[in-house]
């Protein structure tokens, strides 16, 4: 059974009588794959990403989400977390006076709870963020700091990385997560997500450019535009797109 | 921090409006008859075995509460209080003054277990052991009387004394009569001249030359009996290079009728010495329909007497149905320095009007005020301040922050700051914002997995780490949870 | 027992009452008006320290004596007294002494869609623009308001039909002419339809030693989608005393930008009202403030967000030399309707004197809880560490002081957009300098 079925999915923003931004979108992850989203500014990526962890600002109008089976659309944002669904912020954001290890802990023991399994016990959890932050180069003085308070861009990126290997979701979802980063950043960034990848686990990487997709390499790519997939294909794709740009899909769907 | 998560638990396990301290303890009491007259005043002096000049004190005021008028200036409306349907003393009967801990009413003790506050030093000690905390003395106040204090005589090794005030007025009269009303004077208010007037017990310290307090000092207020109004009355002195902490809780049952509490606290540090006084006021914030619940008119006041004096006041304000409430600093010493740190939070039909006052008088003066407001329910909440430099505060500053959260849309939240400055070197900043927890916030804290309830502690407690950071360690989890509880019921 | 209980009148409170008493016996809205504004007087008299939005301009010690209610002003003395903005390209009315002088105001060949009568006119004429005359009128009883609905006779009324756009400033010009203490009053009333555009500058000029009173309030309406620029310049004597009162309401998305620079009489008091009752609008009250000598102004300001969406910025600048006395209060108040609310105030003063005085009150009363609002006030010095790097430079003390003090009154004045009448105030602070130097 496919994890995640998008299927001819419609939204808005919520309350706004105007366009659609998803003009219906379907797109089917299975376990283990690794899934590009690429397109222009504007093609509604970002919404798509939001939509599916629950941001409450935009209305599905048509279609359905399936995770698993069960419908994502019902369920609520801590709820889809719970079940595996992971957003890793285009722009994270900060959360003052909050020690990034009591959110990290309040976070993992939430899901757990949630999940109907033990809360994990402070020695274990120590261990394990010692371990996971080490590899992404995060020091224990920014786990003291508050969650994303006075990060710069690279360290923002490098903690959603490193909530996703705590909280060992099911489903990705990387929102523009080489946006902003140097090139030693996103080494470091790229090595940890594809640390996470596994049979198990499936990925949509959302990205303008193709060069994230030279350390993350995708099974699939796909060109969204105007709030639908123009097209499909291998991790070629992206490299033909990286050579022609996005000028022909724009007519294309004009 | 595993704070956070218990208070969620407890945030789930309660009832709406439960109050966790809301039980009676059923006592037999010994009052004074209803009412407040000279009669009234003179029984509860010769209650107390006082000297002449201290019922003259109290008459004084009398006299002069009967000409003075309820100040109305704050933004809390409350049915008029009658002063004549009220009992102005309530002591527990029984046998002339406990010697030790074991004449006490087992009764009292429970009720003291019950709150989480031991009495026999033994378990004071096991307790504290297990939480790997200090040792904190407490002194106990029932109604109007201290019922005991403990580990009086290790702290009087170090020359500390630590006692009810009922029994320093005798035991120490100097010192008392030298001090008493020296920082807040009889008429200062109406309600402060109504505590000198009819004060019952409350807690005195002193602590002499160059000594450093051996541990924390606290003092737990309760009020039991139905209808009576507590007038505590704490005068606390550090001596010159003295350094003292001390912590102050508050609780009371429920009940339908609202019950006076108007409290009066002294603060003198002479040179080089430091006070930090710290509360969690939890009094019965009535129910969720705002009946009942505490009016608390309190005047703390410090007087940073000495050249490079300190005084710190920190305060975590959940419970009261009224707050009225300006623990304040005058800044007499040069180079003294006054510190106010504050959470406010309102929930259900709560009123709070509460801030500070910096009065810099000596050159070099600092102060610095972190006030942090969280209105929730149908409260209002208030922040009311005072900053000013007089013509000789040369070299003044202060810096202010006021931050309120509104959570939900029929809560009131105000700011209210009077900055007057008569000295050109004088430097004076100000900063205070209104809003609401971020929508980005709370999505991103429930993208990771945490319910409503749950995102919304931990946002708040962000909000007011600065504050929270400057109470003793104990206090700290304790109004950590506190805060999340009396969140309770605010989240859609 | 009462808490209220009124105190002695003083005789200025008394002299006042007499002058109520006067009043024309009328029938009709106006009169009401008149006569329901005397009795709010006799009833509550002049505010003191006690009153909360009078604490720090306690008006009783103030206006002691009572002064006769000025008589008419020569032409050629209120022309000669007329001198700010004198070549700048305005529409100019002379209002002397609170009558308008017909011989020195420009109000023939109006723009298509702008009328400017005076108010004695559009009373005389019964004008239905008259049924807007104090609409506006505060929560509490403001006694400044109050004796000028009751006392005022003449005053302007501008009226801007929707669509139109007034390019040139309409300036009405308060000055006072004689030579003997006396009292003044006028009223004016500005109509801006939907979708108009128009600035409108008011001054207030007047001799040096002599203890009149000049008492003006205009009530300012501003329709949907209206832009409405206010400048009020006040340089006047150094005995007289100010009392200002301004009022807004301002409609859906409309655009107001309201400028107030003081450095003249002995007590001023600044009296600022906007009701925000259509959504969306964007407000801006400034102001800058040079004192000196014994000078006290104080600028109260009550922004009152009624409704969704709307933007309020505040920022005034005071500079206070001598012994002089600044205050400022503002109050913005979010109504439960009036979320989405962006309300931002800053007040800074930067004292010279070493007896100068700064009393600052900024409040927030919030009753919507999905705002953005905020207040920040600070009083100090002028810093040190840029003095000395001036100095260091080669610039003497006092030049180093004059460029400092004009860099920061420099950002609240920026905030004007008419160049010709931002650049009379930039003129007008450099006058103030220059005569400190």
């Amino acid at each position: 059974m496919a994890m995640l079925e998008i299927d001819n999915l419609h939204a808005k923003i919520e309350g706004d009588e105007g366009r659609e931004i998803l003009k219906g979108l379907s797109l089917t992850v299975n376990p283990g794959e690794v899934h590009a989203i690429m397109g222009p500014n504007g093609s509604g990526k970002s919404t798509l990403s939001y939509i599916l962890a629950g941001k409450e600002d935009y209305e599905v109008t048509d279609g359905s989400v399936t995770l698993d089976g069960e419908d994502l659309l019902e369920m609520e944002i801590d709820e889809r977390a719970a079940k595996g669904v992971f957003l890793a912020f285009q722009y994270p954001i900060e959360v003052p006076g909050v020690a990034t290890m009591t959110f990290l802990r309040a976070a993992l023991n939430a899901q757990r709870r949630t999940r109907g399994e033990e809360e994990i016990s402070t020695p274990d959890f120590l261990r394990l963020v010692k371990d996971k932050a080490g590899a992404l180069g995060i020091s224990q003085d920014m786990l003291r700091r508050g969650v994303n308070v006075g990060f710069s861009g690279g360290e923002k990126k490098r903690m959603e990385i490193l909530q996703m290997a705590i909280l060992e979701p099911k489903l990705c979802i990387l929102d523009e997560t080489d946006s902003g980063l140097d090139i030693d950043a996103l080494k470091v960034v790229s090595e940890g997500v594809n640390a996470l990848r596994s049979p198990d686990r499936g990925m949509i990487v959302i990205t303008h450019y193709q060069r994230l997709l030279n350390h993350i390499v995708p099974d699939f790519v796909h060109v969204m535009n105007k709030g639908r997939i123009v097209r499909s294909g291998g991790k070629e794709l992206a490299l033909e797109l990286e050579a022609n740009g996005y000028a022909e899909y724009q007519q294309d769907a004009a | 921090m595993p704070a956070v998560q218990e208070t969620v638990e407890q945030v789930r396990s309660i009832d709406v409006d439960q109050y966790k301290y809301g039980f009676f303890t059923d006592i037999e009491s010994e009052k004074a008859a209803k009412g407040l007259t000279e009669e009234t005043v003179r029984f509860i002096s010769a209650k107390k075995g006082e000297p002449e000049w201290l019922l003259e004190w109290r008459l004084d005021a009398f006299r002069r509460w009967q000409t003075m008028q309820e100040p109305e200036w704050a933004r809390v409306s409350y049915p008029r209080i009658d002063y004549q349907d009220l009992y102005y003393y309530a002591a527990p009967k029984a046998k002339e003054g406990p010697k030790s801990i074991d004449d006490i009413d087992p009764e009292i003790l429970a009720t003291y277990e019950k709150l989480g506050i031991p009495l026999r030093e033994r378990d004071a000690l096991l307790g504290i052991e297990s939480t790997g905390g200090s040792k904190v003395a407490v002194d106990a106040v029932f109604d109007s009387v201290s019922v005991a204090t403990t580990f009086k005589e290790e702290l009087a090794k170090a020359g500390v004394i630590f006692m009810p005030i009922s029994e320093a007025v005798r035991e120490y009269p100097e010192l008392v009569k030298k001090y008493l009303g020296s920082v807040v004077p009889v008429t200062d208010n109406f309600f402060a001249t109504l505590n000198s007037a009819v004060f019952s017990d409350g807690s005195f310290v002193y602590v002499p030359k160059g000594v450093r307090c051996p541990m924390e000092l606290s003092t737990y207020f309760r009020i039991n009996e139905r209808n009576t109004g507590q007038f505590e009355r704490t005068l606390i002195i550090a001596d010159e290079g003295a350094y003292v902490s001390y912590l102050e809780g508050c609780t009371a049952p429920m009940r339908d009728e609202n019950q006076l509490h108007a409290a009066v606290v002294e603060l003198v540090a002479l040179a080089d010495a430091e006070i930090k006084y710290s509360t969690v006021q939890n009094w019965y914030p009535g129910d969720k329909d705002g009946k009942g619940g505490i009016f608390n008119f309190v005047t703390k006041r410090g007087d940073c007497r000495g050249d490079r004096s300190k005084i710190s006041w920190t305060q975590v304000e959940t419970g009261s149905a009224i707050t009225w409430k300006y623990p304040s600093c005058i800044l007499r010493g040069d180079e003294s320095r006054g510190e106010f740190y504050s959470i406010a939070i309102s929930n259900g039909y709560q009123q709070v009007d509460s801030g500070t006052k910096m009065i810099h008088l000596g050159r070099n003066t600092t102060s610095r005020i972190i006030a942090k407001g969280i209105a929730a329910g149908h409260s209002d909440n208030t922040y009311r301040g005072l900053v000013s430099a007089h013509r000789k505060a040369t070299g003044a500053r202060n810096f202010t922050n006021c931050d309120s959260l509104l959570i939900g849309d029929k809560c009131g939240a105000h700011t209210v700051p009077y900055i007057e400055s008569k000295n050109s070197s004088a430097q004076f900043e100000h900063e205070a914002t209104t809003s609401k927890i971020s929508e980005d916030q709370m999505f991103y804290c429930r993208q990771r997995g945490l319910s409503d309830e749950e995102a919304t502690a931990l946002i708040v407690n962000g909000f007011v780490k600065d504050v929270l950071q400057q109470l003793p360690m104990e206090f700290a989890v304790e109004a950590q949870k506190l805060i999340s509880v009396s969140l309770e019921g605010s989240v859609g | 027992m009462s808490a209220d209980i009124r105190p002695m009148r003083t005789p200025a409170e008394q002299a006042l009452s007499a002058a109520l008493e006067q009043i024309p016996a009328g029938s009709g809205r106006l009169s009401d008006l008149r006569r329901s504004a005397a009795r709010s007087f006799n009833e509550h008299g002049l505010p003191h320290r006690r009153i909360e939005e009078w604490k720090y301009t306690d008006l009783r010690t103030i206006l002691r004596e009572a002064v006769p209610v000025a008589g008419p002003a020569g032409v050629a003395q209120a022309d000669a007294a007329a001198k700010l903005l004198a070549g700048a390209a305005v529409r100019r009315i002379v209002v002397a002494n609170g009558a308008v002088v017909r011989e020195l105001s420009d109000l023939d060949g109006l723009e298509e869609g702008l009328s400017v009568v005076t108010l004695a006119d559009a009373i005389a004429k019964g004008r239905d623009v008259l049924s807007r005359l104090a609409g506006l009128s505060p929560s509490r009883y403001d006694a400044a308001l109050a004796l000028n609905t009751a006392l005022a006779g003449d005053g302007v009324v501008i009226e801007v039909a929707a669509g139109a756009q007034i390019e040139r400033p309409i300036h009405i010009a308060h000055v006072f002419v004689g030579d003997a203490p006396a009292a003044s009053y006028a009223r004016s009333l500005v109509v801006v339809g939907d979708e108009a555009h128009a600035t409108v500058v008011e001054t207030f000029e007047g001799p040096a030693g002599i203890a009149y009173q000049a008492n003006a309030a205009t009530e300012h309406y501003v329709g949907d989608r209206a832009h409405l620029d206010v400048v009020r310049i006040q340089v006047q004597g150094d005995a007289a005393v100010n009392l200002s009162t301004v009022l807004f309401e301002v409609g859906r998305e409309a655009q107001v930008h309201d400028f107030v620079f003081t450095s003249g009489a002995a007590v001023a008091r600044t009296s600022l009202y906007g009701n925000l009752i259509g959504d969306d609008s964007h407000v801006a009250f400034n102001g800058a403030v040079l004192l000196k000598g014994r000078q006290h102004n104080d600028t109260t300001l009550f922004v009152d967000h009624q409704v969704p969406g709307c933007e309020s910025r505040e920022l005034f600048k005071h500079v206070l030399d001598d012994s002089s006395r600044g205050v400022f209060q503002g109050k913005i108040v979010v109504r439960q309707a009036a979320q989405k609310t962006d309300g931002r105030m800053m007040s800074r003063a930067l004292v010279l004197g070493d007896n100068a005085e700064m009393d600052n009150k900024p409040e927030l009363e919030i009753f919507a809880d999905d705002v953005q609002c905020g207040h920040g006030a600070t009083c100090g010095a002028i810093d040190e560490d840029l003095l000395f790097y001036l100095q260091a430079r080669g610039i003497p003390l006092k030049e180093a002081q004059s460029l400092l003090v004009q860099a920061f009154v420099g950002e609240a004045i920026e905030t004007v957009e008419h160049d010709g009448v931002r650049d009379a105030l930039i003129e007008q602070a450099e006058a103030w300098l220059k005569a400190r130097a």
